[in-house]
């Protein structure tokens, strides 16, 4: 096994825990995280990048591996220019073996390696479900602390446009019911870059879900190094009428929710909640505590659901401060549709967050 | 540890140069196994273990053949009838007997049991009770071993081995892991242990062309070859240059490893698929008989006497570990239960309770 030094970045520290004993690097987090607003403004896609390489730089044990990332240069792009600056030992082309390469990855994990593991979707994940289900949230307590899986699985996840039911998958629902997991799911290129950098760093099992239908959204992103914490939500709107609690690419539809809102005199706030586990249900009941309403958008579907569990710890601590029932907007309950009318009618979408803030507050 | 005297010569088996000292713990490590074993049917019996719990009386010459081919620090996995591996890469009778009694001293605390014994000081990365699941970890474990030796410039070449069943053949993570592996060079020796039996599913009916499986790995580019796993010296004969080979061009192997298990399949088998017969006559080749009677009359190396005293030894051994795991402290659900999740526990994981760090392993 590997026993070597973690990297760590400027102003970090070095934490030492007995399954990984070259420690693990966290980040300076009393740094005060740059600014969202500026005019560097690159691609959703080129933050990711940007994000694994400057890892890759800094850590020698970090690698990426999946579908068509090297000579491809990325199915989706994400990965372009990768193979000329880092080789054909880092940047690793797969056959289309989920199951396989995800099982690889957990080994070398344990092992000692820091790997990035890319489904070219999360759809494809389902096929890896034994690896990424039973084993890499599991071994750390399976071996009695013997040894972690610091490991970052990442990929598209959610409808990615008339692809229909077999690759529309939204996994969150499914995955956040398995402990051992860390869950982040960034909703635009600011937090893309910075969560995944700490999705990296961090020395647990990371599930980095990104969206196929954002990766060509642009938006200032600083070029120095930061680090997003988990577990925190970032407030993007302010109002006191309702709290929309969202995470992911719904949570662009909650924005244009609550602007037009606005307009109609009905102010929210609308919390971007970055990672799902952790999640910060503390921001969610403070909120809640001034709104005394509450609607949660989730595209996955509804039947044990992210929003189930945000709606159910919500009854839980905060019952009392609530003047509405909890609503929640997911995907309809059916399987995902191809044509264009019937996805539209099947998603998350901003007349319906709007019609049922309208219903809560109303 | 394996010690080699000088270099065999020509014509003469490989095993010929392993030192007396090498071959009489090869036979401690067999009858450590078998003694073991006997002691956990026992205490299975008496509902001091619970969940499948799989024997592997039979399969010693295996377990301790294979990993004397290979150096300590080469990482070891296997599947869920795992006590033989674990006592012959060097975990103690006593960690292992008290993960099945499922206690704070057990080698995984308590948390994994009979069929997921962990040991890192040993680099043994598992038992995995998912038949096949450690196939495709078993690849990762040499492509890491290989990353740090060829990227990292850390550490040496090394060769991973990764056991399975001959059920395991079946899984089609099996196949994905052999294509990644020859694909990318990755020094993991395959070692099916062929039991004939999936089971009560003999191997003729459940998977095809059962006589020739190391065709499946010529399939992948890979080498294979058949070896006889009732002697150990036959064993390290031929699987030890495999070993050389595989860590040499950091190529993967393949082994169809033919052995018997002497018990059932887990501990609640009525084995109405096989016959008493069957089982007698594969008793009649037992492998620690026959490294017994090699090194008694062929080296010299121990005597009747020796060899009682040695029984008794182990016999000593394996009481104390059962006496130790009886007595030994449950693990206590307040500091436990929750711990071991995560390494960075944080707030919001969990709308349970909060993630803890438990008590330091004691293994490590
Ligand atoms: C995926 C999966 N399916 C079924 C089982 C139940 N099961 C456990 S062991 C076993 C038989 C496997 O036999 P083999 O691989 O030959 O190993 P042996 O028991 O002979 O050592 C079965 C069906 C399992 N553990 N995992
Ligand atoms: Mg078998």
């Amino acid at each position: 096994m590997l026993t070597m030094t973690s990297p760590v970045p400027p102003g970090g520290q070095l934490v030492d825990h007995p399954a990984l004993p070259g420690g693990y690097a966290e980040p300076d987090w009393s740094k005060p995280l740059p600014s969202r607003e500026g005019d560097r403004v690159i691609q959703f896609r080129e933050a990711l990048r940007e994000a694994i390489s400057e890892e890759m730089r800094r850590d020698e044990r970090v690698f990426l591996l999946g579908e068509e990332v090297a000579e491809y240069n990325g199915a989706y792009k994400v990965s372009q220019g990768m193979l000329d600056e880092f080789g054909p030992k880092r940047i690793i082309d797969s056959p289309i073996s989920e199951n396989g390469f995800a099982g690889l990855g957990a080994a070398a994990a344990m092992y000692g390696l820091r790997p990035i593991i890319e489904f070219m979707s999360w759809s494809f994940s389902l096929v890896a479900a034994d690896q990424i289900m039973n084993n890499v949230p599991k071994m750390l307590y399976m071996s009695g602390g013997q040894w972690g899986c610091p490991i970052v699985f990442r990929g598209n996840d959610g409808a990615g446009g008339q692809l229909g039911s077999t690759h529309s998958w939204t996994v969150e629902g499914l995955y956040a019911n398995v402990p051992g997991v860390k869950i982040a799911i960034p909703s635009c290129p600011y937090d893309a870059k910075g969560l995944l950098k700490t999705a990296i760093l961090d020395p647990d099992p990371v599930f980095f879900l990104e969206s196929e239908r954002m990766l060509g959204d642009k938006a200032h992103v600083p070029e120095e190094e930061y680090y997003i914490p988990f577990g925190q939500a970032a407030r993007l709107r302010e109002g006191d009428a309702c709290t929309l609690v969202s995470f992911g690419r719904p949570v662009n539809f909650c924005l244009e929710a609550a602007d037009a809102l606005a307009g109609e005199g009905i102010d929210v706030d609308v919390l971007d909640m970055r990672t799902i586990r952790p999640l910060d249900m503390n921001s969610v009941i403070e909120s809640i505590k001034r709104t005394n309403r509450v609607v949660v958008v989730d595209q996955c579907w509804p039947f044990g659901s992210v929003a189930s569990e945000v709606v159910t710890q919500i009854i839980e601590r905060g019952f009392d401060w609530l003047d509405h029932p909890p609503v929640r907007v997911n995907t309809e309950d059916v399987p995902t549709p191809y044509a264009k009318q019937l996805e539209a009618a099947y998603l998350p979408s901003t007349e319906r967050i709007i019609a049922a803030v309208r219903g809560a507050v109303g | 540890m394996t010690d080699v005297k000088t270099k065999p010569a020509k014509g003469a088996r490989l095993s010929d140069a392993l030192t007396d000292d090498t071959l009489l713990q090869w036979l401690r490590s067999m009858q450590l196994i078998r003694e073991f074993e006997t002691r956990t049917m026992q205490a299975y019996q008496q509902a001091k273990i619970g969940g499948f719990c799989h024997i592997y009386s039979g399969q010693e010459a295996c377990a301790v053949g294979t990993i004397g081919s290979v150096n300590h620090d080469d990482p070891v996995i296997t599947a869920y009838r795992d006590h033989g591996h674990a006592l012959a890469r060097g975990m103690s009778a006593k960690a292992c007997m008290a993960e099945m009694f499922g206690k704070q001293a057990g080698c995984a605390k308590g948390k994994g049991g009979s069929m997921h014994m962990f040991d890192r000081p040993n680099h043994l990365y598992g038992g995995h009770g998912i038949v096949g699941a450690q196939t495709p970890l078993g690849a990762g474990l040499a492509f890491g071993a290989r990353y740090a030796w060829e990227v990292l410039g850390v550490g040496e070449k090394k060769v991973s081995l990764c056991y399975l069943g001959d059920g395991a053949l079946d899984q089609g993570a099996l196949h994905e892991a052999q294509n990644l592996a020859s694909l990318f060079g990755l020094p993991v020796i395959y070692v099916v242990e062929n039991n004939g039996y999936s089971m009560g599913t003999a191997i003729g009916r459940h998977t095809a062309n059962h006589e020739r499986l190391t065709s499946r790995a010529a399939g992948y580019g890979i080498k294979g070859i058949e070896i006889d796993g009732f002697d150990v010296l036959n064993v390290y004969d031929e699987f030890k240059p495999l070993v050389d080979e595989c860590r040499d061009l950091q190529r993967p192997g393949f082994v169809d490893l033919k052995t018997y298990r002497y018990q059932g399949h887990s501990m609640s088998d009525p084995q109405k698929y096989r016959t008493k017969d069957e089982v007698e006559q594969w008793k009649e080749r037992d492998s620690i008989a026959a490294l017994l009677s090699y090194v008694m009359s062929e080296r010299g190396a121990i005597d009747e006497d020796g060899w009682k005293s040695m029984q008794q030894e182990i016999k000593e051994e394996v009481l104390e570990a059962v006496d130790f795991a009886e007595n030994a402290e449950a693990p206590d659900p307040a500091t436990e239960l929750y711990s071991d999740v995560l390494i960075k526990p944080m707030e919001g994981m969990s709308p349970s309770g909060a993630y803890l760090h438990g008590e330091r392993n004691p293994l490590i």
